[in-house]
């Protein structure tokens, strides 16, 4: 099953208030998510998923990109999905008020493909939307 | 025997000496007349007997001492041990007149096999056989107009030939006299000389090298499978390590050895002549085989909840049935075939219908029964399939040639096709929005590979062209958008724009959010099948 990561809504930066100063792929001297280079195996259509030459395996912690506000707070953004990146949206770099507008769709952040066999427990991991409504009221509640 | 020459004396002596049988002996004499193998296996040796017989009383001839000894013992021997009475039993020498210095033949009687074809030509190629292959063919219940014969010989043969035929150079060689032509006629030519005019009389059809219709035999001599194996000892790199459980004394293996071996080697090997075998060859399989019919037609899909080939995850159908199925399903049944394949010009989606005058389509039925149909009965076919289910239709169902399937399959990379979406936008539209859309004259796009199917295809861009649009408003949030577009354009990504990564599209063109309720394929635009009158 195919993965788009994408701002959660409670992020820092879908705050109010917040401008997006620059979007950086660069994770380290020698990675750059932008070089992740994807090649598939055939192109004929297939029922299964094939392996994906020398994409960039990620795990969940690994960082995607780093975003700095105008208000000199950097933000890394993690993949949270283990998987093959295949894609980061190349759209926000030349239009970072993207990621703001519209963080769940033109504003992505990446594509990850996760292995085939682990995709089940994968997506048994994730938190449903009400599931993750209520982590937020109950950050909320316990914060006051 | 006419056919026979002088030169041929000492070649038709050693060979029956050595146990070969007539045919055999006929085919390492170049004998090229067809008719002559077809004779009676009897008359064939009672010919060759008086071939010797005459060519020794004309010509006041060598008396060979090669090939006295063996001949000699063997009547000594059976007239001390047997008494004469079982000569004619063990097949033993027929008494000629002494003064023929003891050049006969051993008769091959109906025990000896020959040791150069195993009985291919012998056994194999009597009227009890041919019946056995015809009931077989008979009760297969297939429809043919003609046939191929195939046989598969076992390996050993080509060794066994090798064998014998050094013999008869050597002897030749031995007599001062010029060596023969290598060309002999070959084993499997001699025994469909003989077998394809028998089995095209009981079969009521003509043998044809091109006929779709096969039937093949397999042959295999156990008792003298391990002949083969020195050649791997000789000739290590012509045997490529055997794939499954094959053997790896193939037929071809086996005689690209034979032809790296040399000759001292080979007889270092292998006894010349070869020694005559105790079992005849098992014909161990007879099977029938029709080439595959290929039918072609269009089909509409009127369902938004069919695939249009079985969709099925680890081994659970997700969803029941599909187009394919549910054509092939009486064509499978008329034509009686084993299996099908079927193939298409493009796809649509399970949720899309197909409109107009449908897809094209053709399935390739393999090794069908029944190959006969008349456009009568097509069309009967085809009414059958329509009656059948709702969910699709057929037209133009047709009978065509494999060739006929690329032109098919050009269609899907090059023709247009034409949708109809319904489309829902976010924000309010009016008539004036969307107007401009059918101004709009190919559209390029710049599509990602969408979401929905990288799983299963490589990521790239791909451009293409909306040729024209044609809009109908509905409503403030809705419009149905009538589009002619390049062959390989995602329809539903151009509308909702998949995340942005299919650039341009509807949402962008009408700075709004946009997403797509419904998908018909108006028509694909491929001029094949030809289309039918009804």
């Amino acid at each position: 099953r195919i993965c788009v990561i994408t701002l959660a809504e409670a992020h820092p930066l879908l705050q109010h208030g917040k401008t997006i100063k620059n979007i950086n792929y660069q994770i380290s001297a020698n990675c750059s998510r932008l070089q992740n280079k994807v090649s598939g195996k055939s192109k004929r259509p297939c029922l299964f998923i094939f392996q994906m030459q020398g994409a960039q395996f990620l795990t969940e912690l690994a960082p995607l990109c780093r975003i700095s506000s105008s208000d000199g707070e950097e933000y890394t953004i993690y993949s949270c999905i283990r998987g093959r990146l295949i894609e980061v949206n190349e759209n926000i770099l030349s239009n970072p008020a993207l990621l703001q507008e519209k963080p769940s769709t033109e504003g992505y952040i990446a594509v990850v493909l996760p292995k085939f066999e682990e995709s089940k427990s994968i997506t048994q991991g994730l938190l449903t939307q009400k599931e993750y409504e209520e982590v937020l009221l109950k950050r909320c509640s316990s914060a006051s | 025997m006419s056919s026979l020459a002088e030169k041929d004396r000492p070649i038709v002596q050693l060979l029956l000496n050595t146990g070969t049988c007539p045919r055999c002996v006929l085919r390492f004499c170049c004998v090229g007349s067809q008719m002559l193998y077809r004779h009676p296996h009897k008359d064939l040796m009672k010919d060759l007997q008086e071939f010797l017989k005459n060519s020794q009383e004309e010509e006041d001839t060598v008396c060979l001492d090669v090939a006295d000894p063996p001949c000699k013992r063997l009547r000594l021997e059976h007239r001390e041990e047997e008494g004469a009475d079982d000569l004619k039993h063990n097949g033993a020498v027929p008494q000629l007149p002494s003064a023929d210095g003891g050049n006969a033949a051993v008769e091959s009687s109906p025990g000896n096999v020959c040791n150069v074809c195993l009985g291919i030509l012998q056994e194999f190629c009597e009227a009890d056989f041919v019946k056995k292959v015809c009931q077989k063919v008979n009760s297969a219940d297939y429809q043919f107009t003609s046939f191929v014969f195939s046989v598969s010989l076992p390996p050993q043969l080509s060794v066994r030939e090798r064998a014998a035929w050094l013999g008869v150079k050597q002897q030749m060689r031995n007599l001062g006299l010029p060596l023969p032509k290598d060309d002999i006629v070959q084993l499997k030519e001699a025994y469909k000389w003989i077998i394809h005019p028998q089995l095209s009389e009981e079969l009521c059809v003509p043998a044809d090298g091109k006929s779709l219709f096969e039937v093949s035999v397999v042959f295999a001599h156990p008792e003298t499978d391990e002949e083969c194996h020195f050649l791997a000892t000789a000739c290590p790199d012509c045997f490529k390590p055997a794939k499954n459980k094959q053997s790896v004394f193939t037929r071809m293996a086996v005689i690209k050895a034979l032809e790296k071996i040399k000759e001292e080697d080979f007889l270092k090997h292998f006894p010349c002549p070869p020694s005559s075998p105790n079992n005849l060859c098992d014909a161990l399989e007879i099977q029938c085989n029709n080439g595959a019919v290929f039918v072609a037609g269009r089909y509409n899909k009127y369902s938004r909840n069919l695939p249009q080939t079985p969709w099925i995850i680890d081994g659970e159908r997700k969803l029941e049935s599909s187009v394919e199925e549910l054509i092939s399903e009486h064509l499978m049944a008329q034509f009686k075939a084993d299996s099908f394949n079927f193939s298409s010009s493009g796809r649509e989606d399970v949720d899309v219908r197909t409109l107009g005058n449908g897809r094209p389509f053709a399935i390739e039925l393999v090794n069908p029964r029944r190959i006969h149909f008349t456009a009568e009965e097509m069309k009967r076919l085809q009414q059958a399939i329509n009656d059948s289910s709702d969910k699709i239709q057929v037209r133009d169902l047709q009978l065509v040639t494999r060739e006929a399937i690329g032109r098919m399959k050009e269609g899907e990379e090059e023709k247009t096709k034409t949708y109809s979406a319904l489309i829902w936008t976010d924000k309010a539209i009016q008539r004036e929005d969307i107007a401009f859309l059918d101004d709009i004259k190919e559209l390029k796009l710049d599509q990602k590979t969408p979401l929905r199917v990288l799983h299963r295809r490589p990521l790239a861009v791909r451009c293409r062209l909306i040729h024209t649009m044609k809009s109908e408003y509905i409503d403030e949030h809705h419009f149905r958008l009538h589009l002619k577009t390049q062959a390989g354009t995602y329809i539903k990504e151009f509308v909702h724009g998949d995340f942005g990564r299919t650039k341009p599209n509807i949402g962008s063109l009408l700075n709004r959010t946009a997403d797509i309720l419904e998908l018909d394929v108006e028509s694909v635009d491929v001029d094949w099948p030809p289309t039918l009158a009804d």
